[in-house]
Order: C-alpha cells, then sequence, then structure tokens
C-alpha cells in the first residue's frame, strides 16, 4: 500500500540522527527540558519510521533485539537502580551519585538517576515496538515488503 | 522451637534430593527428622510438668510489630508430640505405600511442609504467626488431598477442603484481629488471663462466632463436616496423617487453646455443646453407613472431633480431663487403622469391608496392630479407649447441667463407635475369605506394618499403665486449657461407678449392633440419615459453589460483553453523573472568562474545533484519524505557549505514535458507512457534550482556586540541592516520584505484553466474524481454530 523511495531514503538518513537525538534528550533531561520517557518516544519513533519505510522486518533487524528484551532489561535497570540504594543500607530508590573529577571535562555528576532514566527510556521503546510490531504482524498491509 | 519448625520446612525442602538418591530407604531416611523433632519435644515434657512454660520470641517484622513467638505450655506440648511422633509413622508408612508412586518426593515436599505447618500452628504464640501456619495447613493439605490429581474426584475433594477450611480461616482472622484489639495485645500467653475482660466486652459474641466458624470448619463439625469424609479421595498416608493428629485437630486445638479467654460462658457451652453433641451423635451413626474403611474411618474422625468439641463446651475438670485423654486416644487408633485401611487396600486391593475376611494369616502383623487399634477405638479394656470413654462418661455426669442429655448422648454415640470399631479393625481378619481380590493378599511390608503395630502398642501400654502420661503430659495439658493445676490420674478400674454401669451399656447395645452391621446399614433409616447429612450437605456446597460461579459469570459478562461503545458509554457516563452531581453539589457555576486572549491562542482554540468538528463529521475513518490528531497537536502546541516543554514534547511524540498505530488498524476496517440512526447520534451528542462541559467546569474551578505553592515550591527549591537537577518535571519523575514512575512503567509493560498475547490470539473463526458485535470471551473461547 505504501512504497515511496524519498520516504525510504529518508528514513536512512533520519533513523541514525533520530537515535541520536533521542539519547540526547535522555541526557539533557536532568537539567533542561527532556527526560527518559521522551527520549525513548523519540527513540521508538525512529524505529516505527525505518518500520514504515522498509517494513517491520527490516526494522526489526536493525533493532537486533526483540522488543520484549528491551522491556525486561528497562525494568531491571529501573529497580536495580533503586535496589542498589538498598545494598548501600538507604531507603529504595535513594538517589545516588558520584563526583568525579575527569579531565578536559571538569567536574562530573553520575547519578543512579541516570541509570533509573535509561530504564525507563528502554521499556519506552520496548513497550511501543512490541504494539507496532505486533499489531502489524498480526493485520499486515501497511508497508510492502 | 523455631530450630524446630524449620528444621521440618528445610526436610520438605531436601526431601526430593533424599528420594533421588534412593527410594526404597527415603521413608526411613526422612523419619528420621520428625523422629528428631519428637524427641527434643518428649525431653521438654518434665519441664513442662513442672507447670514451667517456654516462650520464645524472634524478630521477624518489626516494622509491622510481629514477632515469631513461640509458647511451649502443656496444650501446645501434647499436640507437638502428636504431630511428630505420629509424623514420623506417617513418613515411614508412606516410604512404603507410595514406593512405586514416580512422584514420591513432590509428596514428601507436601506432607513435610504439612508438617511444619501444622507444628507452627500448635507453637505458635502471636496470633499472626498462627492464622499465617492455620491457613499453611489449609494450604498444603489441598495439595495433598489433591496429590491424585489427574483424578476428578480428588480435585473435587481438594477444592472442597480448601474453600470450606480457607473460607472459615478468613472468619478466623476476623475473630483474631478483633480479639487482639479487645486485649490488646497478640499474643496468646498474655490473652490468656484476659479472660474476665474479654467476656464482658461488647465484641465479646463477634469474637466468638468468628472463632467457631474457624474451628468448626477446620474440625469438621456439622454442617461444615462434608469436606472431611470426601478428603479421602487423598493417598491413604494423608488420611491418616489428617484424621489422627492435625489439620482437624487445628480447630479443636484453637478452641481449646483460646477456651480460657472465651470459654465458660453459656453461648460457649450452649454452641459447643449442641453442635458438637448433634456432629458427634449424626456422625457416629452414619459411619455404620458405609463399606470402605476409609469412610467409615472419617465419619467416626467427624465424630471424635464433635465429642472433643463438646466435652470443651462442657469444661471444667472432669470434661477437660476426658478430652485431653480423648485427643491421644483418637489419635493413636485412627493413625493406626487409617494405615492399616491402606494396607489392606494396597495388599488385597479392595478397601469394602463386606469383600474382606479371614486376612488374619496372610497380614498377621498388619492384623495385630489392627486388632489392638480398633479395639481401643471400641473402647474395650484394658485399652486405652476404654479409659477415654470411661472420662467422657465421668465428665457428663459431672456436667453443671443436661448430665443427662449428655451421658445418653454419648452413650448413643459410643454403641455405634463400638460397632464401627469392630467392623474395621476385627472383621476383615476373621471368618472366611471372601475371594474376589484382585491380588493374592499378602503381607504388607514393615515400613507399612509397624505404624499401626506401634500405636496399638502405645494403645495397650498406656491402657495398663496411664501413669506414663497421665501426671505428666496429660495433666500439664489440661492445666493449659483450664488455666489452673489439678490432679489428674487416670486408671483402668474406678471402681462399680455409673460410668461403668454406662459403659457396660454401651458394650450390649455395641456388640448388638455389630451382629446385626448388614442389616442396619441396608435399612432405610440408613439410607435416609446418609443422602440427609451424608452427601446432602456436600452437594448443596457444590451446587451453590456451581451457581456462585455462574453468577459471577453473568456479573462479568453484563459489564465485560465485548462492545467497545458499551465500555466507553459506561465509563463517561458514570463520570458525568458522578463528578458532574459532586459539582452540582458544591453549587460550582459555569466560570466566566476574563483576561486578554491572544490571537494566535484564539487561532489555536479554533483549530482544535474545527478539527474536532470535522472528525465527528467525516464519513471516513482515515481522515477522521487524521482530524483527531491534528485536535491533539494543537492541544500540544498550547502546552508549548503555556510554558510547559516537556508536556509538548512528550505529547507530540504520543500523536505521532497513537497516529501510526490507528491508521495500521484503520486500514483494515470498512468505511464509517451509513450513519447510524437519529437516537443514537443524540445520545452519543449528549454524552461528549456532557465530557467536555464537565471538563471545562473542573479547569476552571482548579484555576480559579488558590494553589497551594507549598509541594511544588518545595519541589523547585530542593530539586537541585537535593537530586543534583535543574529540570523540575525531570527530577520529579527520576527521583523525588521515582517510585509512581516505577509503578507506571511496570504498568506499561503489562500493557505491552497485553497487546502482544491480544495480537497473537487465534483469529475468531467465521461464524464469529461475521457477527462484528460478538462478545470478545466468545472470540478468546474459539481457539480451536
Amino acid at each position: 500500500m505504501l512504497y515511496s523511495l524519498i520516504l525510504r531514503v529518508a528514513a536512512r538518513l533520519l533513523v541514525p540522527l533520530l537515535l541520536l537525538f533521542s539519547v540526547f534528550m535522555m541526557l539533557r533531561g536532568h537539567n533542561l527540558p527532556g527526560g527518559g520517557f521522551v527520549g525513548g518516544l523519540v527513540a521508538a519513533s525512529a524505529f516505527v519510521l525505518y518500520a514504515l519505510a522498509a517494513g517491520v522486518q527490516q526494522a526489526r533487524e536493525v533493532l537486533r533485539v526483540e522488543p520484549h528484551t528491551l522491556l525486561g532489561v528497562g525494568l531491571a535497570l529501573a529497580y536495580g537502580a533503586g535496589v542498589l540504594a538498598l545494598v548501600l543500607g538507604k531507603p529504595f530508590l535513594t538517589g545516588l551519585w558520584l563526583h568525579p573529577h575527569l579531565p578536559l571535562i571538569g567536574d562530573f555528576h553520575l547519578g543512579s538517576a541516570l541509570l533509573f532514566d535509561l530504564g525507563v527510556m528502554l521499556v519506552v521503546v520496548g513497550t511501543v515496538l512490541l504494539m507496532v510490531f505486533s499489531v502489524e504482524d498480526r493485520l499486515p498491509g501497511l508497508v510492502e515488503e | 522451637m523455631l530450630f524446630a519448625v524449620l528444621s521440618i520446612f528445610l526436610g520438605a525442602a531436601l526431601s526430593p534430593l533424599v528420594v533421588r538418591v534412593s527410594r526404597q530407604a527415603a521413608g526411613w531416611i526422612l523419619g528420621l527428622l520428625p523422629l528428631g523433632v519428637f524427641v527434643f519435644f518428649a525431653r521438654q515434657v518434665p519441664t513442662v510438668a513442672h507447670g514451667e512454660t517456654v516462650r520464645q520470641s524472634f524478630e521477624w517484622l518489626p516494622s509491622l510489630n510481629i514477632p515469631l513467638s513461640f509458647y511451649l505450655d502443656g496444650l501446645s506440648l501434647l499436640f507437638a508430640l502428636l504431630v511428630t511422633g505420629i509424623g514420623t509413622l506417617i513418613v515411614v508408612y508412606a516410604g512404603g505405600y507410595l514406593a512405586h508412586h514416580e512422584q514420591l518426593g513432590r509428596f514428601y515436599v507436601q506432607l513435610l511442609s504439612f508438617m511444619g505447618a501444622m507444628l507452627g500452628l500448635v507453637l505458635a504464640d502471636n496470633i499472626y504467626v498462627f492464622f499465617i501456619f492455620f491457613e499453611l495447613t489449609s494450604l498444603t493439605s489441598y495439595l495433598l488431598i489433591g496429590f491424585y490429581h489427574t483424578e476428578e474426584e480428588s480435585r473435587v475433594a481438594a477444592r472442597k477442603a480448601l474453600v470450606v477450611t480457607g473460607g472459615g480461616g478468613l472468619a478466623l482472622l476476623g475473630g483474631l484481629l478483633l480479639l487482639g484489639q479487645v486485649t490488646g495485645t497478640m499474643e496468646f500467653s498474655e490473652m490468656l488471663s484476659m479472660g474476665a475482660a474479654v467476656q464482658s466486652h461488647p465484641y465479646y459474641l463477634a469474637i466468638f462466632v468468628l472463632v467457631c466458624a474457624g474451628a468448626f470448619t477446620k474440625s469438621a463439625q456439622f454442617p461444615f463436616h462434608f469436606w472431611l469424609p470426601a478428603a479421602m479421595a487423598g493417598p491413604t498416608p494423608v488420611s491418616a496423617y489428617l484424621h489422627s493428629a492435625t489439620m482437624v485437630k487445628a480447630g479443636v486445638f484453637l478452641l481449646a487453646r483460646l477456651s480460657p479467654v472465651l470459654g465458660g460462658t453459656a453461648v460457649w457451652e450452649g454452641t459447643l455443646g449442641i453442635v458438637g453433641g448433634f456432629t458427634m451423635l449424626m456422625s457416629a451413626w452414619l459411619a455404620l453407613r458405609y463399606t470402605d474403611l476409609k469412610q467409615i474411618l472419617a465419619y467416626t474422625t467427624v465424630m471424635v472431633l464433635g465429642l472433643l468439641t463438646m466435652l470443651l463446651g462442657v469444661g471444667g475438670e472432669e470434661a477437660i480431663t476426658a478430652m485431653v485423654t480423648f485427643t491421644v486416644v483418637h489419635a493413636l487408633y485412627k493413625g493406626g487403622l487409617f494405615m492399616m485401611a491402606g494396607s489392606i487396600d494396597h495388599e488385597t486391593g479392595t478397601r469394602n469391608v463386606r469383600e474382606l475376611g479371614g486376612l488374619r494369616n496372610a497380614m498377621p502383623w498388619t492384623m495385630a496392630g489392627a486388632v489392638a487399634t480398633g479395639l481401643s477405638m471400641a473402647g474395650i479394656p484394658p485399652l486405652f479407649g476404654f479409659i477415654g470413654k470411661e472420662m467422657t462418661y465421668e465428665a457428663a455426669l459431672h456436667a453443671d447441667s443436661f448430665g443427662i442429655l449428655l451421658l445418653g448422648v454419648s452413650v448413643l454415640a459410643n454403641v455405634a463407635l463400638v460397632a464401627s470399631g469392630l467392623v474395621v479393625g476385627l472383621k476383615p481378619f476373621i471368618g472366611e475369605q471372601k475371594g474376589a481380590f484382585t491380588r493374592e493378599p499378602h503381607e504388607a511390608p514393615v515400613s507399612m506394618w509397624l505404624g499401626p503395630l506401634v500405636l496399638g502398642a502405645l494403645g495397650l501400654a498406656f491402657g495398663v499403665y496411664p501413669a506414663l502420661i497421665d501426671h505428666s503430659l496429660l495433666q500439664s495439658a489440661q492445666t493449659g486449657i483450664l488455666q489452673e493445676s489439678h490432679e489428674l490420674h487416670l486408671a483402668l478400674w474406678h471402681g462399680f461407678s455409673p460410668a461403668l454401669m454406662a459403659s457396660l451399656v454401651t458394650f450390649a447395645l455395641g456388640f448388638t449392633v455389630y451382629a446385626t452391621w448388614e442389616s442396619i446399614q441396608e435399612s432405610g433409616v440408613m439410607a435416609g440419615l446418609g443422602t440427609a447429612f451424608g452427601h446432602g450437605p456436600g452437594r448443596v456446597f457444590e451446587r451453590g459453589l456451581y451457581g456462585l460461579v455462574r453468577f459471577s459469570e453473568g456479573i462479568t459478562v453484563l459489564f465485560q460483553n465485548g462492545r467497545f461503545r458499551w465500555y466507553l458509554f459506561a465509563i463517561f457516563t458514570s463520570m458525568i453523573v458522578l463528578v458532574g452531581g459532586g459539582l452540582v453539589e458544591a453549587q460550582v457555576g459555569w466560570p466566566e472568562f476574563d483576561g486578554d486572549v491572544a490571537y494566535y491562542e484564539a487561532a489555536l482554540a479554533g483549530l482544535i474545533i474545527l478539527s474536532t468538528f470535522v472528525a465527528v463529521r467525516t464519513t471516513g475513518r482515515f481522515i477522521a484519524i487524521l482530524a483527531l490528531s491534528v485536535g491533539g497537536y494543537g492541544v500540544a502546541l498550547l502546552y508549548l505557549l503555556f510554558g510547559a516543554p516537556d508536556l509538548a514534547m512528550t505529547q507530540f511524540a504520543i500523536e505521532t505514535l497513537t497516529l501510526i498505530l490507528l491508521v495500521i488498524v484503520i486500514i483494515h476496517l470498512p468505511g464509517i458507512g451509513e450513519e447510524e440512526p437519529l437516537g443514537v447520534r443524540l445520545r452519543d451528542g449528549a454524552i461528549a457534550l456532557g465530557c467536555g462541559a464537565l471538563y471545562t467546569v473542573m479547569m476552571s474551578v482548579i484555576v480559579s482556586s488558590p494553589l497551594d505553592r507549598r509541594v511544588s515550591e518545595y519541589l523547585a527549591q530542593n530539586s537541585y540541592t537535593e537530586a543534583l537537577g535543574h529540570n523540575v518535571v525531570n527530577v520529579i519523575l527520576v527521583d523525588f516520584r521515582g517510585i509512581d514512575t516505577m509503578g507506571e512503567i511496570t504498568v506499561l509493560t503489562i500493557a505491552a505484553i497485553g497487546v502482544y498475547v491480544l495480537m497473537r490470539m487465534p483469529r475468531r473463526n467465521a461464524h464469529a466474524e461475521a457477527d462484528d458485535e460478538a462478545p470478545a470471551e466468545e472470540g478468546a473461547a474459539s481457539t480451536a481454530e
């Protein structure tokens, strides 16, 4: 039903940019608008765009892992960030921070919140893709492969 | 004591390993564990006999103030010894009985877990701990009764047991919590002296009813008795254990434990006396109706439980003496007889008494145990059962009121018990061999006749020489129940007392009944009794259960009928009615707008309204979806204008992804086509307008009421100092309210898996597909295609 050379070519260029952008969104989230949730949505849109342009099968191959795996890993990271505090004898989900001084960059803050946000991001990507892929599997026809 | 209980659970965990290493010796090896615990408790006997009690407490859930506390007094010691002592013999017996069953390991896990739960129950001091073990016995016995899970009868019986005892357990929890509230303590040991305070409290009746509901269901009192005879569908070692020392005794134990707190009132005496007495009489005679060894034994168990309950109701020194004595008497003979019944079944292939006879030569060891236990059940001297029966009659004669009635009921019930004892313990072995066995009868292995023989020998020893246990064990158990010490002395010979006369009458009538057993069994009275109390209650229960299932099915179908439009209708109308009703009640008026509206804001609002209008009016689904998305983007732009970039970004992304998902689905659906009837459109329009109006009013109320800025100010001030982040929104998400986010991503995952599963379900069959509005359940059910 949908075949567009323009979309296909554009998607090839756009997908890496979108993915990069999603990581950027996730990382800047702590201080500026952004965060794991939006980052995850952007990353998911990148894959969905690719699926629209080149087919679900192609998108799956580019993703390399199954969406379920992303869900599991994401949840594990988020809960792990919480448990990490527990292991150190603090209440569950207490934010933990390292303040290494790196050459060239200078003072740097590394927190367990980043781990948590990464988990959120992966869960969001996994959720969207699992939904889109399985719906498209069931009702093929949007994309000609 | 903690280690005693834990070691049994540990043994349960290790038992599959033991079975794998040595299937033949598994019973003997695993039997060492309860034996060791038995010895441990036996060594406590002198301490407890001196009137001392042992209390141990371990920190468990300090935040909820629930310690893992145990209390060892005479009462719990007696039951602990029964649980572990008979448990040892059962474990050994099961090794022989299930030697060739492939899931012997699984069986031992369940059996030992059950034993651990029962042991924990009798030792528990804290009421929460008690309740947990109480429920654990229900759960593990469910597994044990349903052990032959490929047979429907077992599954039905297991479910029956679980529903009845589990339901009673819930009532019990209520009673225990109320009791804890009234006494201000959660420990039994501290409650025991508060009887007067509890009994004068207005909650007393409620506590009493709830506790009784728990105890009567567990101990199979009328009208809940039906689960116990059904439970014999489990393997015989389970029946032997359940009936003799555990499970059903838990209810009696509970009543005994709480009798210093709740006992002695008119309602206690009346309820326990009548329920117990009726249960006793009814089931004693009902036992004679059946020919299956296990069934006869099951009903006599109900009879004894009724007797024990009745004795607890009567109260006082004599009754409690009889109660503790009969507890031991019954545990010894019932355990032995059930094992014997299993051995006969195992070695001859039948349990029907009418087909059994003349096994004395083939199974001499089994016979020795069976006769000793059977005669004890019949209460024939010099066995311990005789003393138990004498004490019962003594208790009836010493009762404050209704003594003659109690005596009459007891004698009548015991007449039937004498006959049952002889039928079960003697009849299979004497007379002629009737043939018709599916197997050549032969002696059971030693592991299987050891139990009945040991228990029979103990019955004889305690009968001849009751001093073995009366002063030490029984007296301290009695003290535990009465909370006052009496000299307890048992003897075979009491002189020519009225009790002896009653015993002689019992024997005379009992032997007569035994001699005419077969004709009594076939009489119409017995058939009526069987229908009314034997099968009847169980059938009523099953019917009620199925009725309940059908009822909930009806409710479910009413609300979950698979029509998406109906769901939306229900959700939105109830929201309008409930929230709108609240707004009307609070006399919230229609908002007044003031302030300037910039031209771009007005344009955006116009765009949103226009897109909604298009979505409503269009006949193409595709157009409708696109128009809705335009509205969504418009809202996202509004967020951006009013300073919520995070929200706007998310809204844009979500809007896009939703659009794509909907498009994937929509292109498979036919066009909207012809218009709906005017009535339907008016209804939908009214709901839509109602929702819109509701939200408008609600938003204006929220915006116009003064905001409490304390929380947002706190978050804004602390987001950098506490969480090192400048973006307050994100800091709230990942740090301040991190647990919320965690819950949300978990929900997201579940939703995604739900979609995945739905999409993988087989397509509906052609018939269901034609009818587009068919209930979704139907589609799910027709998985054949």
